[in-house]
């Protein structure tokens, strides 16, 4: 409790140094300035001895007497206000509701400080970024939008919770995963499996295939969010859990799995605690429909963004693996993507009796 | 009303051909051929002329009425003072008191002039005798055109009410009124006189014209009420009551003190004529050699032009016109094509002019900026013809303080700020007469669809007019309007006319876009500085916040907003601003509306009281100078206020 304190205090210091920018700048005449590391493809470089991607040092200026600039240093400073209201008051809480505690309408005008909350949202990253500070300790949690079923047993708030006795529904992974937080008391799985969608999660838990295979069976529901990240990375850096992951053969499903393995673009910054450089592809693969014999009836044809998406993933520098690059344009000549869930075509249990049992043996992924 | 065209012939077209017998013998046949007179086919045929039903009916009795009032008053250089009144009349069977005028069936119009009045004879057949009048055979430039509307008004009256037209008549306070009440003999297209008197009447001279007549009277999109107000738009030399049916009493003031000029019959221009009406041309003349009928039965053509025609031609000026024909007409027509021949006489055209069209618009039409252009002649069919074109925009300063009074409440998400969503609408002309059908078929109005007004800063999506608070202005004045149907609707496309207008109405685009930019930039420039001085205040409180209360608040706001003067330029941007509205300097025949004044060439309202304070910095009264020594003038204006500023 005395660290976690502390930590609070510490990031309450550097929100408050928001402020100390204005008043230092105006008392010196100067334009009110933050820097900001930029957020962007351009200012992400792939180290490739970590296998991660890490930010850049390039960083923005926003300054207030700037028309363009000005509504916008307005609402960070508002956010970081917000902000430090949390941490005074040690909650936590939502994107979304930083949003409303940081609306109002402006003095004297019609105008409302923030319209969406798609203005609020990247303030709330870039000031994670400045101030090199983490969401969680910013106090901003996301949905709980995952689920974890498996032998292992965590801690939560104090209360045990066994992973093998919670039924075919799991347990709900919550938004922050810190140590503080949420501790892995025990675990005796040996390897992890990270699905995309809740279906396949569900099939597999319902089937019971993490006691048959003695695997941990984590899904995100889609892009994975903060907390199933930070988790299988604590599985795999604790517990020394090999990750293998199942997504959809689309470009968006490689992409989800390069997220999880080098870290995101928009937060590169966070790839350090987030990323697991080892993590491994199981499916679904290009190669996969011939090797399963897949009906071509099942897949779907790739539309405009999806190739255009492909064409992308093809330059990033985590993709130049001929392993990869192969996989990817593979996709691109056949002019289809396939579901997990198409492979349900040749029966129900598939997945759990034929499928990855067949990966698993053959050893058949890609890193 | 009578079925429309039952077919006179019994005989099927999808009749199997190999007939035994013809069931009608040619005889027989021969013995139900007959003449049908004129009145007996627009009695069948009457949506032809704009009768189709009640409401479009009435419409076009006033309209013809009021189209005759107005050419008899030009003719005869008379302002016009026209009285329109509309009363709703109970239906013979129901009861003596009339129904409320939204229910009435039946109306009764009477219009009013002070024009040159009609002799007595000419009477009966002007008001009871279709195609019967003074404008069919001259090429001249005139509301009415086949002498059909007025007299086809009563006929409709009298098949729909039984009641005849009265007219009162008088051609000055020496002679006698006379009233007369005629119907037509619709077998024989003659007038037949009910009554006809001498009285006593207040007006020294003028007509009135009473027609009762089944219809129905709804505001709204083509209605009276939009036919008399748009009519004044293009007419604003014209003072006109116009007593509603509801018992409201409209007057229109006369803001331009000015008749047109007297249009003249002018022969046909040579570039207009089309091979074959050049063959009819040269059988038909009464000279004698070719240079002669050259220059003498089409305008702008000089001995000398004729014989360069002729040379390009290769034909002899002396031939007989009667023997140019097959290739050497042809060669004739190429020859004319290739040589250089001045445009046709403009003084057959009564153009209304941009100051008129700027007066018209300005006393009708609220709005922030309001542009015309005259188009020079061009011809189409060896018609000359003038397009004009005229702008309105925006709300006007009312409207917008209005807006802002609505904005008071902030919006909440998803709410979008109140767009300006309605879209633009296009007033049609021709020949200074609203046109209020058939709007899509009307080249006027693909014209506008034509032109690309997102290049002037107006929204369009595709294949609509644009959107925005605006009203387009169309007018064709032309000795001969193409229109596509006899009820004058809508006019005809030619490629001539069609380029002629897009060129109109780009001038008026590229004026709007320059007032729009103006506008924004003004805007923009006080948003700048409203900016900072908005969110100081914010950003000083956040910060106080932050810092747990504990900050000097009024001295952080003192250095951010000295800092924020500074960057904004001070004081020079109240400079700025306060020029904001700076006249239209380089946008002639204008007029920008703000909420501090009014500024261009405004219309000072001639016969009462000025509807709007004059311009401030005295912009001169609309004079009716020629348009091009007016358009000098307005440059000249432009200049030296641009220079009274600098001084200043």
């Amino acid at each position: 409790m005395a660290q976690k304190a502390r930590t609070a205090t510490a990031v309450e210091k550097k929100l408050i140094g928001v402020a100390d920018v204005v008043i230092h700048a105006a008392e010196r005449r100067k334009d009110p300035t933050l820097t900001i590391p930029i957020r962007s493809l351009s200012n992400v470089t792939f180290n490739d001895r970590k296998g991660l991607i890490e930010m850049g040092k390039r960083k923005q200026a926003r300054s207030f007497f700037n028309v363009g600039m000005a509504k916008k240093f307005m609402q960070t400073v508002l956010v970081a206000d917000a902000l430090c209201e949390l941490q005074r008051a040690n909650l936590t809480t939502s994107l979304r509701e930083i949003y409303y505690r940081s609306k109002h309408t402006i003095k004297n005008s019609h105008e409302n400080t923030l319209d969406t909350q798609d203005e609020s949202d990247p303030l709330i990253e870039d000031l994670e970024v400045s101030l090199e500070a983490l969401r969680e300790e910013l106090h901003v949690r996301a949905e709980n939008a995952g689920s974890i079923v498996g032998p292992l047993v965590l801690v939560d708030d104090g209360d045990r919770v066994d992973c093998a006795r919670l039924g075919k529904g799991g347990y709900s992974v919550p938004s922050i995963v810190e140590p503080e937080y949420l501790q892995i008391r025990q675990c005796t799985a040996d390897f992890l499996l990270l699905v995309e969608k809740g279906t396949q999660w569900n099939r597999l838990s319902e089937d019971k295939f993490w006691r048959r295979y003695n695997c941990v069976l984590l899904t995100g529901n889609g892009q994975p969010p903060r907390g199933v990240r930070r988790l299988a990375r604590r599985l795999h850096e604790e517990k020394r859990l090999p990750v293998y992951v199942l997504v959809d053969n689309d470009p968006w499903g490689y992409y989800i799995y390069s997220v999880i393995k080098q870290g995101s673009i928009n937060l590169a910054f966070e790839s350090q605690r987030m990323a697991i450089p080892k993590a491994k592809f199981v499916g679904l693969s290009s190669a996969d429909p011939e090797a399963y014999e897949l009906p071509r009836n099942v897949g779907i044809k790739l539309n405009d963004k999806d190739v255009a998406r492909a064409k992308e993933l093809l330059g990033y520098t985590w993709f130049q693996k001929k392993s990869w690059q192969a996989e990817i344009k593979r996709m691109l000549s056949s002019g289809l993507k396939y579901e997990l869930d198409a492979l349900a075509n040749k029966d129900f249990q598939f997945l759990t009796k034929k499928y990855l049992p067949r990966k698993l043996k053959e050893q058949d992924w890609l890193d | 009303m009578a079925a429309p065209g039952r077919k006179e012939s019994p005989s099927k077209p999808d009749s199997p051909a190999a007939l035994p017998k013809p069931t009608v013998s040619a005889v027989e046949m021969g013995a139900r051929q007959r003449e049908i007179s004129v009145s007996e086919f627009f009695t069948k045929n009457r949506h032809l002329l704009g009768f189709d039903n009640p409401r479009k009916a009435l419409l076009t009795c006033v309209k013809e009425a009021v189209d005759n009032a107005l050419d008899a008053c030009e003719e005869a250089g008379i302002l016009p003072d026209v009285v329109v009144k509309l009363e709703a009349v109970a239906n013979g069977s129901n009861g003596t008191t009339p129904p409320p005028a939204s229910q009435a069936s039946r109306f009764r119009i009477t219009i009013t002039d002070n024009g040159p009045g009609i002799v007595r004879q000419q009477i009966p057949p002007i008001f009871a005798k279709l195609l019967y009048g003074s404008k069919f055979h001259r090429l001249r430039m005139s509301r009415g055109q086949q002498g059909i509307g007025i007299s086809a008004a009563g006929m409709y009256g009298q098949l729909t009410t039984g009641k005849p037209v009265q007219i009162i008549s008088r051609t000055s306070a020496r002679a006698p009124a006379h009233y007369f009440e005629v119907q037509i003999d619709t077998k024989k297209n003659e007038p037949m006189i009910l009554e006809k008197k001498q009285i006593d009447w207040e007006s020294p001279r003028g007509t009135q014209v009473t027609l009762e007549v089944e219809g129905r009277y709804q505001k709204g999109r083509a209605s009276v009420d939009e036919y008399v107000e748009q009519t004044i738009i293009a007419n604003p030399h014209v003072k006109l009551t116009y007593l509603t049916p509801e018992g409201e009493t409209k007057e229109f003031r006369r803001t331009y003190d000015q008749l047109p000029a007297a249009p003249r019959e002018i022969k046909p221009h040579p570039y207009g004529i089309e091979l074959g009406m050049l063959l009819k041309m040269l059988q038909d003349t009464k000279s004698h050699w070719l240079s002669g009928f050259l220059a003498g039965d089409f305008s702008r053509v000089s001995p000398r032009l004729a014989e360069d025609i002729c040379k390009a031609a290769g034909l002899s000026p002396r031939a007989r016109p009667r023997d140019v024909h097959g290739q050497a007409a042809e060669n004739l027509y190429k020859g004319i094509q290739a040589t250089k021949i001045m445009a046709p006489p403009t003084n057959c055209l009564s153009p209304i002019g941009e100051q008129a069209i700027l007066a018209g618009l300005y006393q009708q039409i609220k709005g922030d900026f309001y542009t015309a252009v005259s188009r020079p002649p061009a011809v189409y069919r060896g018609n000359p013809f003038v397009i004009e074109a005229g702008l309105a925009y925006g709300k006007g300063p009312e409207q917008a303080q209005e807006r802002q009074a609505r904005k008071e409440i902030p919006l909440a998400e998803g709410e979008v700020a109140e767009n300006d969503s309605e879209l633009a609408r296009v007033i049609r002309y021709a020949n200074r007469v609203p046109l209020l059908y058939q709007q899509s078929a009307c080249v006027c109005y693909k014209a506008v669809l034509d032109t690309t007004w997102r290049n002037y800063g107006v929204a369009q999506s595709r294949g609509a007019v644009p959107s925005g608070p605006m009203v387009i202005f169309v007018h064709m004045a032309s000795v001969w309007v193409p229109f596509t149907s006899e009820s004058k609707e809508a006019i005809a496309e030619y490629d001539e006319i069609r380029k002629e207008i897009t060129l109109a109405l780009r001038e008026c685009g590229r004026r709007l876009g320059a007032f729009l930019r103006r506008r924004e930039r003004a805007h923009s420039e006080f948003r700048r500085r409203n900016i900072f001085e908005l969110y100081i205040e914010e950003v000083v409180e956040s910060c106080n916040r932050l810092k747990s209360g504990k900050l000097a608040v009024a001295k952080l706001r003192d250095q951010l907003q000295k800092m924020a003067m500074k960057r904004t330029g001070g004081e020079k941007t109240d400079e700025l601003l306060g020029q904001n509205g700076g006249g239209p300097e380089g946008l002639p025949h204008s007029i920008i509306v703000t909420p501090e004044g009014v500024e261009g060439a405004v219309p000072a309202a001639i016969d009462a009281a000025p509807v709007v304070a004059a311009s401030p910095n005295g912009g001169p009264a609309a004079t009716a100078a020629r348009p091009a020594r007016r358009a000098g003038k307005t440059k000249g204006r432009a200049k030296s206020k641009r220079a009274a500023r600098k001084r200043g």
